[in-house]
């Protein structure tokens, strides 16, 4: 399981970074780039962005 | 532009912390490189824009050129609709300027790169060089080419989404109920006067409020925080959308901004050996408000003095870098750690619980108070409801 970025919807402001307990996510410049390895797919992500990008996918 | 291959100071993120910290350092003689991983400084926006007058002129003449508006009060209302309002010199922090932050934080920039910073943007930290277990320098790259560049001292100025301090081993991490999700419009076509307005509401925006800045020329930023533990995927959008719709239904929307504002109040650490965090990255922003800009700067400041002066005796240590912690925990740290007492408080509050705070004052004299002496007022006025405060008066 990761988290998956819609692209299109996306700010790319980075509170998902901030809230990762596993520091898995990363903001490059204009996009949220997400460690898959590191992910635990515990989606305070998901919950936190302010714009609805984010998603928990996979299994 | 090349960039060296050994710095004094390398400061990450040139956002107003980064920038007044490599500044300062530089102004001071050293050798400083300022980095910001973005081709463009101060875009996006992630910001309401609001300053206290006299905390910007504290650091920077004002300068037309970066100020969209002035506003003269505050007024917040409750969720029933009853309006508070705090207006002129009287209640100081809040009589202000509402910023344009893209040009704001290219001057600031510009500011160190006159005082002998190298500047140099789309150039991204992707982690950090150890050397004899501190902090010596970072990785990174370019214009997409990678880099190392070797530092006396490193300075995490990386807002928000910092990993500077996360590389070090400080924990920076937000739980859900420590940030404030926020999203807002800067709308075209909105009739607004020259105060910066506040809505207090579960219903509109819960753990959090929609604020409504004038930015001249019928513009206006109007936007929501939402706690972080409250919110769901895209609430902050979605809210918002909906009060404007409400509130401004023929208004344009020229600009979209999202972000998140840490509000968890002072943490236990800022510093490792060689390096030291600033601004968001450090967690300063106010646990009520939101603001981070001013205090960003103040401990930039601080950040870029300690700077020169533990490169002046040679001692980058934990130790010597304490000297950072204590003084930006002087100037800013009370505050900070009384705001976060507030903001607990202010959380769990009901709409029926704001709505009696706000009938407890709206007929007395608030308009010259403070907010301290508006806290300290509704305290006294209503102490059952506000009884964890009751240590801060
Ligand atoms: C919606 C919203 C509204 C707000 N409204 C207000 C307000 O009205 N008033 C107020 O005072 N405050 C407000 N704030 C808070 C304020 O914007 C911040 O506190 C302030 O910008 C903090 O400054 P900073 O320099 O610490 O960080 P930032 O301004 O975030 O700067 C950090 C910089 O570091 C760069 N960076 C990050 N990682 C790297 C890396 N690895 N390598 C290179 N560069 C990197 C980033 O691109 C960025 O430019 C608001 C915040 C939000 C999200």
């Amino acid at each position: 399981m990761t988290v998956r970025v819609d692209r299109y919807r996306c700010g790319y402001c980075g509170a998902c970074v901030g809230v990762c307990p596993n520091v898995a996510i990363e903001l490059v410049e204009t996009w949220i780039a997400v460690n898959d390895e590191l992910c635990e797919s515990c989606s305070i992500c998901v919950k936190i962005c302010p714009i609805g990008a984010l998603e928990v996918v996979g299994g | 532009m090349i960039i060296k291959k050994r710095y004094d100071l390398v400061v990450v993120g040139a956002g107003p912390a980064g920038s007044s910290a490599a500044k300062r350092a530089a102004e001071a003689g050293f050798d400083v490189l300022l980095i910001e991983k973005r081709q463009e400084i101060g875009d996006p926006v992630r910001c309401a824009e609001g300053a206290g007058k006299r905390g910007i002129k504290r650091h920077i003449k004002p300068d037309p050129r970066w100020i969209a508006a002035e506003v003269r009060g505050s007024r917040v209302f409750a969720p029933d609709g009853t309006r508070l309002e705090i207006s002129e010199e009287g209640s100081g922090v809040e009589v202000g300027y509402v910023l344009e932050r893209k040009i704001f934080d290219r001057v600031l920039a510009e500011e160190a790169a006159d005082a002998g910073a190298d500047v140099m943007v789309k150039t991204l930290a992707t982690g950090l060089i150890r050397e004899d277990g501190r902090v010596a320098g970072i990785l990174g790259r370019s214009l997409g080419r990678a880099v190392e560049v070797r530092a006396g001292l490193v300075v995490g100025a990386d807002g928000v989404e910092s990993m500077v301090g996360r590389w070090a081993g400080i924990e920076t991490t937000l739980a859900p109920g420590d940030i404030e999700t926020c999203a807002q419009f800067l709308l075209k076509g909105v009739e607004v006067d020259d105060y910066c307005e506040f809505y207090l509401s579960n219903r509109l925006a819960p753990g959090g409020y929609v604020w409504v800045f004038p930015k001249g020329d019928g513009m206006a930023n109007v936007g929501i925080g939402v706690l972080g533990s409250r919110s769901e995927s895209g609430m902050p959008i979605e809210l918002l959308t909906r009060f404007v719709n409400k509130n401004f239904p023929s208004a344009r929307v020229v600009e979209v901004v999202v972000g998140g504002v840490p509000v968890c109040g002072p943490i236990k650490r800022t510093i490792a050996d060689g390096l030291m965090l600033v601004g968001d990255a450090a967690r300063q922003s106010d646990p009520v408000t939101g603001g981070g800009i001013l205090n960003a700067l103040d401990a930039g400041v601080i950040a870029g003095d300690v700077a020169a002066e533990s490169l002046e005796k040679g001692d980058v240590s934990r130790e010597a870098l304490k000297e950072y912690e204590e003084r930006w925990r002087e100037k800013i740290g009370a505050s900070l750690a009384r705001s976060l007492v507030v903001k607990e408080r202010l959380v769990q509050l009901s709409d029926k619980d704001l709505n009696t705070l706000a009938h407890s004052i709206k007929d007395k004299d608030i308009a010259r108070m403070g907010l301290f002496d508006l806290l300290s007022l509704l305290f006294k006025t209503n102490p059952r409801l506000l009884w964890s405060l009751r240590k801060l008066f």
